[in-house]
């Protein structure tokens, strides 16, 4: 266990180490001088000079990389160009609504995925089955967006349950919070979910044909008993790598659908960012978005080893 | 007083018959076998006395345990029947048994799924059991998880499951067929003894007739559904009826006759070749370790000699067989090839690979499913330097197919159209049709049943008489390497640990794991 | 031949028609704007109505389609390109260095999800349509890779491919000869789930403005056009999101419809 995991770790530190160096290369090497890239055509050489000296382009690449890194290890993201504030800072007010979304979501759907999965499995080729995999099959296919402009229609402006846009914020209270979330979540659990849903029947059934069932109906266990039993906990190793496939998507769905319903979260500040040319706070989004992907994928791979003994004593 | 009597059972799955007018019986006590080759419906039997049957299936006729018919039962009835009443073993012990639940957990389960008794008895009858089965708790806890123990090991596991509840009746589907000789007599030994301690009866599947008459009270001998004769086994030995009998006895103890090999001259010599694989390092800063699969092996193949090569699984044999043809690098000694060292950089040389074929175990999986046969048997041609084409292209074919007993016609197939024991003679011409001085048999008659098995060592046996081949038949099969060889090699744990003409080797080992292997081999009576 | 490819089969087959058609006929051009008809529902002259410029929705459903499909088929032709040599490299040199190299340069490019691909490179080169087309084909290439080398990883211990050594022939041979027509099944069903992910894509990303630009329709830029107008008239978001959804739909139901035909597996099951 503890190789293995030493092992993780030393891919995700490499992953990180990698990732990051082509961040900064796309971002600050390619342009060839951000400074004027940032500033745009008509900037006076001087205001290029200035923030050149600046954002410290005076030095050399490495030692501009590593003190963007060490900078990012302890806490410091830059300063914004156009708001003059601390990305940090920014970065911080808005991870309080892109994070619980993200987990609110992530929590539907696997809300929606292991009953309609495991209902469907059980009776496999059953009418309850064909129509659950009809249900996902659609689900799969719709835009979260586009599901989330006619949630907006109905329930917010037809029903008036909720607000079509904006975020009340958490001083107003938790419930408060998570209903002005709730639309979103929706919308982003849905197609999540659908996916979920399929991938863990299709990991049921395969169990299910495997000789270790056979054995445990053997001695006496019941079809139901022998799923949940013995075929649920293996069956949860593929589902497990979907959901760490998963996450990525539900970051950038995270991201469009705050679009939509016009919430303050990292979404919006990347977009303004990028309209804005201000390439240090995408650099350093970008960063936090891609270090988020691979420490839950991580966490995924350490979720297999509390799963499946093998990996366990695999020393 | 019949424990199990199944009564004129038919069964077809979707409509396609499996069974026809099976009937059979078990008493309390008796062990009863039941034999035949693929296809005869032996496990379908043993399956539907479970009632764990594949979708889609139907039955009619009868199976009485003790009084109850088993096929009248609601499936709640029959889920409080398994285990408790009837306990079963299966084939594949590998994947038999849950990989993520403890041996304890899925041992206590059959007590805990009865309500037979509290979690804490469960555990402690656990124990008792596995402690029967040969896991004594000091060596093999509870808390052990499957992947942690041999194959033998887990058919033990699966065998205490079976019998923790004391069922009346134990069925064991092939319950040996995928574990090693020494391992198979061992298992059949824990079998025949909780038998007789228990009282259980045991019905018993298998395909092989040695093991039958070593086990077996009476025997069931099936042949495409149907049951073609039945008796004590002794009685059934020294008269048997039935044609198909008859035959299954003849292929089951088929010798073939091998012409007489020319006077010795050394074709391939291995001089202490060593195969060593670096393993993980057992934590992230150690030295990588060294395991040795092959530890300085030695022998001389001479032309027109047939040797064997016997051995366990684990043993090296595959290995060493990949090193000869140069798909693996060896770490050490000498091969040469008529009397010219043939190693570069510890790899066989490219050019000597031409003058050795090998053909393989699996007669389904060794031919690429898209490819047609003049194809596949052609593949070879990329090893010459002037591969026949056009008209000597199609004359070669043919030859090798005519040479294997297929036709020439059969060139334009592709291999799904073939029976395994087609394949197999597809897979001889491959092997065949660059007239190779040395041809390698691994495990190349291991798949077939036994009828085909016969067929495919007379193929040999004929292809000796007129290409004078030189072969090595590598086999954890002794009686079949002892009727296709001039000379046997015995290999345990990397080492040849004796050699020498196969007869004398058979009835007078040296080394005392030869005799292991020899005493552990099921054998048939001799009867004429 | 199952429901399920069947269904997908038409459903696919009707949508590649209207985007093929929209290459040579539109019922309306689409470059005209009509302002005093704009925002009108289906109608007989309009059957799938107009935006908010007066343009004929079909017309632009239907070069929508088009764009999207050009967008999603290149993607795939980038992923596979690059991704099926890795997938095949790494499996024919498993534990090597090589195949460890392109393992976690796998990993790397996937812990980058599409959106956060296409914002670096918006932020450097400008949003366009190529946008779209690098930033999901840099996503299809491990997908690729990782099907590709699965596949063939399975295929490597396989006896035939043993065989094709033992004739000598090179890793490299055995590859083309051997492994990829064998993977070619799984590759063609992994394709068009790819496919019909691409087409999601494509909207996702022009709805936040990263993929194509206007005056170039897409189903993406409709549903961006129509988010403010969403509310008084439904059917400019209706109709184009109608369409992504049915050409997803029927892209998976013809790729789940093909690996039940092709996996030998499910076709024992049957048998």
């Amino acid at each position: 266990m503890l190789r293995y995991t030493f092992n993780r770790l030393a891919s995700l530190i490499v992953s990180l180490a990698v990732a990051s160096l082509a961040i900064f290369f796309v971002i600050e090497v390619v342009p060839g001088d951000p400074a004027s890239y940032m500033l745009g055509m008509n900037a006076q050489p001087d205001t290029v000079a200035a923030l050149r000296a600046d954002l410290g382009l005076d030095q050399p690449r490495i030692e501009r990389y590593l003190s963007w890194i060490t900078g990012m290890l302890s806490g410091d993201f830059g300063t914004s160009y156009t708001y003059r504030t601390p990305v940090a800072q920014m970065v911080a007010d808005r991870l309080w609504i892109t994070v619980p979304l993200a987990l609110y979501a992530l929590a539907l759907s696997l809300l929606i995925a292991f009953p309609a999965g495991i209902y469907a499995a059980a009776r496999r080729g059953k009418p309850g089955d064909t129509m659950v995999m009809g249900a996902t099959q659609l689900g799969v296919a719709v835009p979260n967006f586009w599901f989330a402009m006619f949630l907006v229609l109905i329930f917010a402006i037809r029903l008036r349950w909720f607000n079509a846009g904006g975020f009340a914020g958490w001083d107003k209270g938790l419930f408060a919070g998570l209903h002005s979330l709730t639309l979103p979540a929706i919308a982003l659990a849905l197609p999540q979910g659908a996916i979920l849903a399929r991938v863990m029947r299709s990991a049921l059934i395969d169990v299910l044909g495997e000789d270790f069932v056979r054995t445990a109906r053997a001695k006496g266990l019941s079809r139901r008993q022998a799923l949940w039993r013995h075929a649920l906990r293996n069956a949860l190793i593929p589902v497990l790598t979907i959901v760490g496939m998963q996450v990525s998507f539900l970051i950038a769905g995270t991201i469009i659908i705050e679009q939509v319903f016009y919430l303050p979260g990292l979404g919006r500040l990347i977009f303004q960012s990028i309209s804005a040319r201000d390439l240090i706070v995408v650099e350093s989004v970008i960063m936090l978005v891609v270090f988020a992907v691979i420490v839950i994928n991580f966490l995924v791979d350490l979720a297999y080893a509390a799963v499946d003994p093998r990996l366990r004593s695999r020393t | 007083m019949t424990l199990l009597s199944i009564d004129a059972l038919s069964l077809s799955i979707r409509g396609f018959p499996i069974l026809r007018d099976v009937s059979l019986t078990v008493a309390p006590g008796e062990i009863v076998a039941v034999t035949g080759e693929s296809g005869s419906g032996k496990s379908m039997t043993a399956f539907s006395v479970m009632q764990l049957l594949p979708e889609g299936t139907e039955t009619s006729g009868r199976i009485l345990l003790d009084g109850t018919d088993l096929l009248q039962q609601t499936e709640p009835q029959t889920c409080a029947i398994r285990g408790r009443d009837v306990g079963m073993v299966f084939q594949e012990p590998m994947t038999a048994l849950n990989p993520v639940k403890t041996i304890g957990a899925q041992v206590a389960e059959t007590m805990l799924i009865h309500r037979a008794m509290s979690p804490e008895a469960a555990r402690t009858r656990a124990e008792e059991v596995l402690a029967r089965v040969g896991l004594p708790q000091d060596r093999f806890p509870l808390s052990r998880f499957p992947h942690e123990l041999s194959g033998g090991q887990r058919q033990r596991v699966v065998i205490a499951m079976a019998i923790a509840l004391k069922p009346r009746l134990l069925i064991a589907d092939e319950p040996t067929t995928a574990l090693d000789v020494t391992t198979q007599a061992q298992i059949l030994d824990l079998l025949k003894q909780l038998v007789a301690e228990d009282g259980m009866g045991l019905l018993m599947i298998t395909h092989d007739l040695a093991v039958v008459s070593g086990m077996a009270d009476r025997i069931v001998v099936m042949q495409k559904g149907q049951v073609v004769e039945t008796g004590p086994t002794a009685q059934l030995f020294r008269n048997m009826q039935h044609p198909y009998t008859r035959m299954l006895f003849a292929a089951s103890t088929h010798k073939v006759a091998l012409p007489k090999a020319p006077p010795p001259k050394p074709l391939l010599e291995i001089r202490n070749v060593v195969r060593a694989y670096r393993t993980p390092r057992p934590h992230p800063f150690a030295r990588p370790g060294r395991f040795e699969a092959v530890k300085g092996v030695s022998f001389t193949l001479q032309r027109g000699e047939r040797l064997g090569l016997v051995g366990e699984s684990g043993c090296g044999k595959s290995t060493l067989t990949r090193a000869l043809l140069g798909l693996e690098p060896v770490q050490g000694g000498d091969i040469l090839f008529d009397g010219k060292p043939i190693l570069t950089r510890g790899t066989v040389d490219a050019s000597i690979r031409r003058r050795m074929q090998l053909v393989f175990q699996d007669p389904y999986g060794s031919f690429n499913p898209r490819h047609r046969v003049d194809r596949l048997i052609t593949e070879p041609f990329h090893l010459l330097d002037d591969a026949p084409t056009g008209s000597a292209r199609q004359k070669t074919i043919d030859e090798a197919l005519t040479a294997v007993g297929l036709q020439p016609a059969d060139a334009t197939k592709y291999i799904h159209e073939f029976s395994g024991g087609q394949r197999q003679r597809i897979a001889i011409a491959r092997a065949l049709i660059i007239r190779p001085d040395i041809i390698l048999f691994d495990e190349a008659v291991s798949a077939l049943d036994v009828s085909v098995r016969a067929r495919i060592l007379d193929l040999i046996a004929d292809l000796c008489g007129t290409y004078g081949l030189t072969y090595l038949f590598i086999s954890h099969d002794l009686s079949v390497v002892r009727s296709v060889t001039d000379r046997v090699m015995v290999m345990q744990s990397g080492q040849i640990v004796e050699q020498g003409p196969t007869e004398q080797v058979f009835s007078a080992p040296s080394h005392p794991y030869t005799r292991t292997l020899i005493d552990a081999a099921p054998v048939l009576p001799e009867i004429a | 031949m199952s429901r399920t490819f069947l269904i997908g089969a038409v459903l696919t087959a009707c949508m590649a028609v209207l985007a093929l058609v929209s290459l040579v006929w539109t019922p309306y051009n689409v470059t005209l704007l009509d302002i005093p008809s704009k925002l009108q529902g289906p109608s007989a002259a309009h059957w799938l109505g107009t935006d908010h410029l007066g343009r004929d929705m079909l017309s632009m459903t239907m070069q929508g389609l088009r764009t999207s499909i050009a967008i999603a088929a290149l993607a795939i032709a980038v992923g596979l390109a690059l991704g099926v040599p890795l997938g095949l490299t790494a499996a024919a040199h498993k534990g090597g260095w090589l195949d460890e190299i392109i393992m976690r340069g796998n990993d790397i490019v996937f812990a980058f999800p599409f959106l956060v691909m296409a914002i670096l490179i918006t932020a450097v080169f400008g949003p366009s349509a190529m946008n779209a087309v690098l930033a999901f084909g840099i996503f299809n290439i491990p997908v690729c890779a990782r099907v590709t080398r699965g596949a063939a990883l399975s295929l490597w211990q396989r006896e035939f491919i043993m065989a094709a050594r033992v004739s000598g022939k090179s890793t490299a041979r055995i590859s083309a000869e051997h492994i990829l027509p064998n993977v070619t099944d799984l590759l063609i069903v992994q394709g068009t789930i790819q496919f019909a992910l691409g087409i999601q894509v494509e909207a996702a990303l022009s709805f936040v403005g990263l993929g194509v630009q206007p005056p170039t329709p897409s189903l993406g830029r409709m549903l961006a056009d129509a988010q403010t107008l969403v509310t008084i008239a439904p059917h400019v978001a209706l109709v184009p999101g109608l369409a992504v959804v049915l050409t997803v739909l029927g892209l998976n139901l013809l790729g789940d419809g093909l690996r039940d035909m092709l996996d030998p597996k499910l076709r024992a099951r049957r048998a």
